[in-house]
């Protein structure tokens, strides 16, 4: 279901699109012969369904269209930028989940029932400062320091593993300030269900109550609350690769916009779609391996 | 006050029967208890005669008409098991109950007329009528559910049914609107069907019980046949369930 | 209301994020009125200067100002902002209201695409519809409404559902009130708050997705300009001096702050509601009369458990509460006793503390309290001995089978902890062990059922598996906390056999929470009624119907209709209501409610005292005859 309207949206978009896409795409000043044999090479004065159709057959074929400023196919454009977002986005959502799950843990453990009142404040301040902060901001701050202050990183793009560091942080931050946040709250409450009640009755030692009958049941509350956290990772590449000038969709996507270059636009629109509902699946999985009483979704 | 009478109802969730074809009929000015466990049925029979549940098959008739279920004023009206959600937190029960209120045809109440008519119903419940303008929370789990039940008698409903209405309160205030809903039967011939999981509280105030079992009625009639007599093995096993060391009647004593 | 927003600004984080919201709003209304001119002065003597004190964050490649540009610009992100929220909470509304006003199948098609656009993040919808609206600040505008549109309506479904399924608006639709008045009453004024605070930490997210989108240049477009805009032109001069990228950063995040902040403070207030009526009764506080009776039933060597003075303290808001106070009381071996009491009375809680399950912030103190020969208040000196004693010789039970096992857990590993932990078993025969016990309390093919999750089984099941969990050990007690209550009668008695059973053949002492008068006749040899935190009478369950003392008791016991209560005759009923532990009364708590009260009840607490038989009772006029209170005088 998603994944239909997603290809529906992607193709529908360049339909929507006021005015004559490829008149707008070449310039007011293109002749009119070259608008409509672009037109006509893009299939754009058939009947919609028929578009659709052609469009969704070759989607099967993994044939996206070519750019219409630089004539390459579409695919192959993506083929080249997509490993530089991939692994950005893989490394950020492992640095976050490593880092907010023991994060929330600890401080929930630490913080129950009105217990060390100034770390708890710290860690809400902090965290709530952290996750208000845009990435692409985050991006800038961490390239004035690190990289012009005090030289330690690249200033952008991608060379070798340190040039990763800056923008994996800078993607990685606020969602690992938020998720940290969740964790927290799950793991409360979690410590105050009945079920946790009956591991203290049973004199089980601390640590086991924590690991083996909290921390679970807090997993899979915050796995179906973070995995929009975790999605929108995906998407928060596009400004962090700009602040990097990282060579990777992002940059693409935004410079198609920008030129109306539109079956550039609608390729990656629809490779970033389909990011995002691997990820959603991905958590779909893991909650139903964590969970035993729930089903896989649907894709 | 009237008489209402399921007729084969059958309600279906997706693919599980929750009603069988189950047929019971609650006679004009008449309590009639019905009983049994969870997930057997007895809310949903409820809930189909005030149109909360969908019918699949058979007829709900009240005095031989089918029952409407849309619009004002409907003839059959409920009072729920939870006192506090039953009542919306954001209204005065004075205005909770105005919004139930009964609209003669000619047009509408006057002010003091509906100001009137909410006190009545206040009386009538044994509240002050000068807690109308209280919000629930303000009020005690036994004073809300007095209010439920003054709100669903102010559409001047034909039947009444009441959805484990005591089964949240404190044994110190169940005692209270038990008492209640016997007057209320008493004095305005109030017709009711009164759903319980508890025999006692049905043996006190129902004069006919209905059992059921599986979403059908396995057992029906007068409550000293019923409890002192039980035909069916079903209705034998809650007797025997009940704590207090009573004794079990058994087969032999029947006639 | 305005109580609420004064409450709102009395908290820290409402202060600082109303406080900078004004400061943003102020400035937005009269930054560019004040400063307009100052921040399109060409200077060309200066282009891309860093800071000085003439130009604190220097200037732009115009020469223009940059602080000054940063302030003025408050006024179009916040515009734009503001413009975006209310769209995007316009299209959530009416789409998070559609499925309930619509209903069917049109209804369940809108929540369908809704749950399609909500998988899909916020960005990546803004830049879907930049692309259809065009780059600009009107295209923004529409595409990041529409794009917060899906998730508000998402929420606003959510929270609609969560009202429409509660009774009272059951109760509405069957008296006829129609739907759109049903919404308009009684559903948006109970979901509004949750509402306005996701509408306004959405405001924060949506100031971000502008300067975010500025930012790519998909934007605003010069020459106007707004946060996004010069952070992105200050980017490329990022090398020369940072702060004219950093600059409108910070101001960015402080508005976002502001949002959020003042989002979380409202969440914060309006999920607080704490009763407001404070008690002009005091809080009876250390010269509560000391109860030092011996429990002359049994030799104290024979007491599994030894109980003086227990109570348990609260932290509360006008003072310590103290929901039980001072209870004393001995359970011999073998031995089942009774606690019955209203909501409220201190069962439950005395019942845990004794169990040792009480958390803070409460405290618990007791002149004396053993178990097993073994002193629960010391330290002890090994903590892994007391929690084997604990563990293996002490079972509880919990009132709810259903959210008393954890749900991700096996019941077989369940139940196989306490041998692990506690007897030393390896793996494999802890969870031959837990198998056995499971057959023990009779769950039927126990070998496949101990390799099942929770939900796999009945209520009753689980309450039998929850027993089974208590003989993983060989418990000399075993602690009930209403363990039937949520349980159909028949089940109820199934598992009131089994405890006995257990009882019987472990020879294991029982202690039995329950509201019902008639659960502990059944089973239990002593009952002991507890009021308001104390216990008023300790009796022999025989002489519980007929020979009670206490004329709580007596009323408790005729206020629940049984099979024999006699239909002709109103129930008794008790007047008035049970004390809160925060307001106890001087004197008897009881006497407000008493027929039986004299001046004397209201001054001064009667004592536990022991009577003929071993029984016990706390009252000034035991035993004399008292009318049963009618229901028409109740009600008066």
């Amino acid at each position: 279901m998603s994944l239909w309207v997603l290809v529906t949206v992607s193709f529908l978009m360049i339909h929507l699109v006021p005015g004559d896409p490829v008149r707008a795409a070449l310039g007011m000043t293109a002749p009119t012969e070259l608008v409509e044999a672009k037109r006509q090479a893009l299939g754009l004065n058939d009947p919609l369904l028929t578009q659709y159709v052609h469009y969704l057959g070759n989607l099967l074929h993994g044939d996206l269209g070519e750019s219409i400023t630089t004539q390459l196919p579409v695919s192959e454009t993506i083929s080249q930028r997509l490993p530089a977002t991939a692994s950005l986005a893989v490394l950020a959502f492992l640095v976050a989940i490593a880092v907010a799950v023991p994060l929330g843990v600890t401080v929930a453990v630490a913080t129950r029932r009105g217990r060390r009142r100034r770390t708890e404040l710290a860690f809400a301040g902090g965290s709530v400062v952290l996750g208000a902060i845009p990435d692409f901001l985050v991006g800038v701050a961490l390239v004035a320091v690190f990289a012009v202050g005090l030289g330690w990183f690249p200033v952008a793009g991608r060379t070798d593993a340190s040039s990763y560091v800056l923008p994996v942080l800078a993607l990685a931050i606020g969602p690992a300030a938020v998720l940290a946040r969740i964790v927290r709250v799950e793991m409360l409450a979690v410590l105050e269900t009945d079920y946790v009640r009956t591991a203290r009755a049973k004199r089980l030692p601390a640590r086991r109550i924590y690991l083996r009958h909290a921390l679970p049941n807090a997993v899979t509350a915050t796995l179906t609350l973070g995995g929009m956290l975790l999605a929108s990772m995906v998407a928060g590449t596009v400004l962090v690769e700009n602040v990097f000038s990282w060579p990777g969709l992002g940059s693409t996507i935004v410079q198609s916009i920008v030129t109306k270059d539109y079956p550039v636009v609608q390729g990656t629109v629809l490779v970033y779609g389909l990011g995002v509902l691997v990820i959603n699946t991905l958590v779909d999985v893991a909650l139903a391996v964590l969970d035993p009483r729930s089903t896989i979704g649907e894709l | 006050m009237s008489t209402l009478e399921f007729d084969h109802v059958t309600v279906r969730y997706d693919a599980s029967t929750v009603l069988d074809e189950v047929s019971l009929t609650v006679p004009d000015g008449g309590i009639v208890g019905l009983v049994g466990e969870s997930g057997s049925g007895k809310s949903t029979l409820a809930k189909a005669a005030v149109g909360l549940a969908p019918v699949h098959g058979g007829r709900i008739l009240l005095d031989g008409e089918p029952i409407r279920l849309r619009g004002r004023h409907r003839p059959v009206q409920m009072v729920f098991q939870d006192p506090f959600s039953s009542l919306d937190p954001r209204m005065t029960i004075g205005e909770s109950i105005a919004e139930a209120l009964y609209r003669p045809e000619s047009g509408r109440l006057s002010r003091a007329g509906r100001r009137a008519e909410i006190a009545r119903l206040l009386e009538l419940v044994h509240l002050d009528p000068g807690r109308s303008g209280h919000l629930p929370g303000e009020l005690s789990g036994g004073q809300r559910q007095r209010v439920a039940l003054a709100r669903a008698l102010a559409g001047r409903p034909r039947l009444v049914i009441a959805d484990e209405i005591t089964s949240a309160l404190d044994v110190s205030v169940q005692g209270a609107v038990l008492n209640l809903v016997r007057e209320m039967q008493r004095e305005l011939g109030l017709s009711m069907l009164f759903i319980s999981h508890n025999l006692a509280v049905v043996r006190y105030v129902a004069s006919q019980v209905a059992v059921m079992e599986g979403g059908r009625i396995v057992e029906h009639g007068p409550t000293a046949e019923v409890l002192g007599r039980p035909q069916h093995d079903y209705t034998r096993q809650l007797l025997a369930a009940i704590p207090g060391g009573h004794d079990i009647p058994t087969k032999e004593t029947t006639p | 209301m305005s109580q609420r927003w004064i409450r709102i600004v009395k908290t820290p984080v409402g202060l600082v994020g109303l406080s900078l919201l004004s400061l943003i709003v102020l400035l937005a209304v009269f930054a560019p009125i004040l400063w307009g001119d100052k921040a399109s002065v060409v200077d060309t003597e200066n282009l891309l200067a860093g800071p000085s004190a003439q130009h604190w964050f220097g200037t732009d490649n115009l020469g223009r100002d940059l602080f000054f540009r940063v302030l003025v610009a408050t006024r179009l992100s916040l515009t734009l902002t503001l413009v975006a929220t209310a769209l995007g909470t316009v299209i959530g509304l009416v789409l998070g209201t559609a499925p309930e006003l619509l209903g069917g199948r049109l209804g369940r098609l809108v929540t369908a695409l809704v749950n399609v656009f909500v998988a899909f993040p916020g960005l990546l919808l803004v830049l879907v519809f930049a692309v259809i609206f065009g780059v600009g600040a009107r295209g923004a505008v529409l595409a990041i409404g529409l794009a917060v549109a899906p998730g508000l309506a998402r929420l606003c479904q959510t929270l609609v559902a969560g009202v429409t399924g509660l009774e009272y608006v059951a109760a509405a639709r069957i008296t006829g009130v129609n739907r759109f008045r049903i919404m308009a009453r009684h559903v948006l004024p109970n979901v509004a708050e949750p509402l306005i605070v996701n509408v306004t930490i959405t405001a924060g997210a949506i100031l971000l997705s502008f300067a975010g989108l500025s930012f790519l240049g998909l934007g605003v477009q010069a020459p106007e300009y707004d946060w996004g805009r010069l952070m992105q032109d200050g980017l490329s001069g990022i090398f020369v001096h940072p702060l004219a990228a950093l600059g409108p950063g910070i101001m960015v995040v402080l508005a976002g702050l502001a949002f959020n902040l003042t989002g979380e403070a409202i969440a914060g207030v309006f999920g607080i509601s704490t009763p407001t009526g404070t008690g002009t009764l005091r809080v009876p506080t250390d010269e509560t009369p000391v109860t030092d009776i011996p429990h002359d039933h049994a030799a104290d060597g024979d007491l599994v458990l030894d109980v003086r003075d227990l109570s348990v303290t609260f932290p509360g808001a006008n003072g310590p509460v103290r929901p039980v106070r001072g209870v004393s009381f001995g359970i011999a071996a073998g031995e089942a006793v009774g606690v019955v009491g209203e909501s409220g009375s201190g069962k439950s809680l005395t019942a845990l503390s004794i169990a040792g399950l009480v958390e803070e912030p409460a405290s618990i103190d007791a002149r004396h309290l053993t178990f097993c020969g073994t002193d629960l208040l010391e330290e002890p000196a090994s903590g892994q001995t007391r929690d084997t004693l604990l563990g293996t010789s002490l079972a509880v039970v919990f009132q709810d089978p259903m959210t008393s096992f954890n749900p991700t857990m096996r019941i077989g590993a369940q139940l196989a902890e306490v041998g692990r932990h506690h007897q030393g078993l390896d793996r494999k025969k802890a969870s031959a062990r837990a198998v056995d016990r499971l057959r023990a309390v009779r769950v039927r093919d126990p070998e496949r059922r101990a390799r099942q999750y929770p939900f796999e089984f009945s209520g009753g099941m689980r309450q039998r598996a929850m027993i089974g969990m208590g003989l993983m050990g060989s418990p000399r007690l075993i602690i009930a906390d209403e363990p039937t209550t949520a349980l159909d009668v028949t089940v109820q008695s199934q598992v009131l056999a089994l405890l006995q059973d257990v009882r019987r053949e472990e020879g294991a002492a029982l202690l039995l929470i329950s509201h019902d008068v008639s659960v502990v006749a059944d089973v239990c040899d002593r009952v002991l009624v507890m009021y308001a935190g104390r216990i008023v009478e300790d009796l022999p369950t025989a002489d519980l119907r007929t020979r009670a003392r206490h004329p709580y008791t007596r009323a408790l016991v005729a206020a629940v209709p049984a099979m024999t209560t006699d239909i002709d005759t109103p129930l008794a009923t008790i007047p008035g209501h049970p004390v809160e532990p925060a307001q106890v009364p001087v004197g008897c708590a009881y006497a407000a409610r008493c027929p039986l009260a004299t001046v004397r009840c209201r001054e001064q607490d009667p004592t536990l005292t022991a009577g003929p038989g071993g029984s016990r009772v706390a009252c000034w006029h035991a035993d004399e005859p008292a009318d049963v209170v009618t229901a028409e005088e109740a009600l008066a």
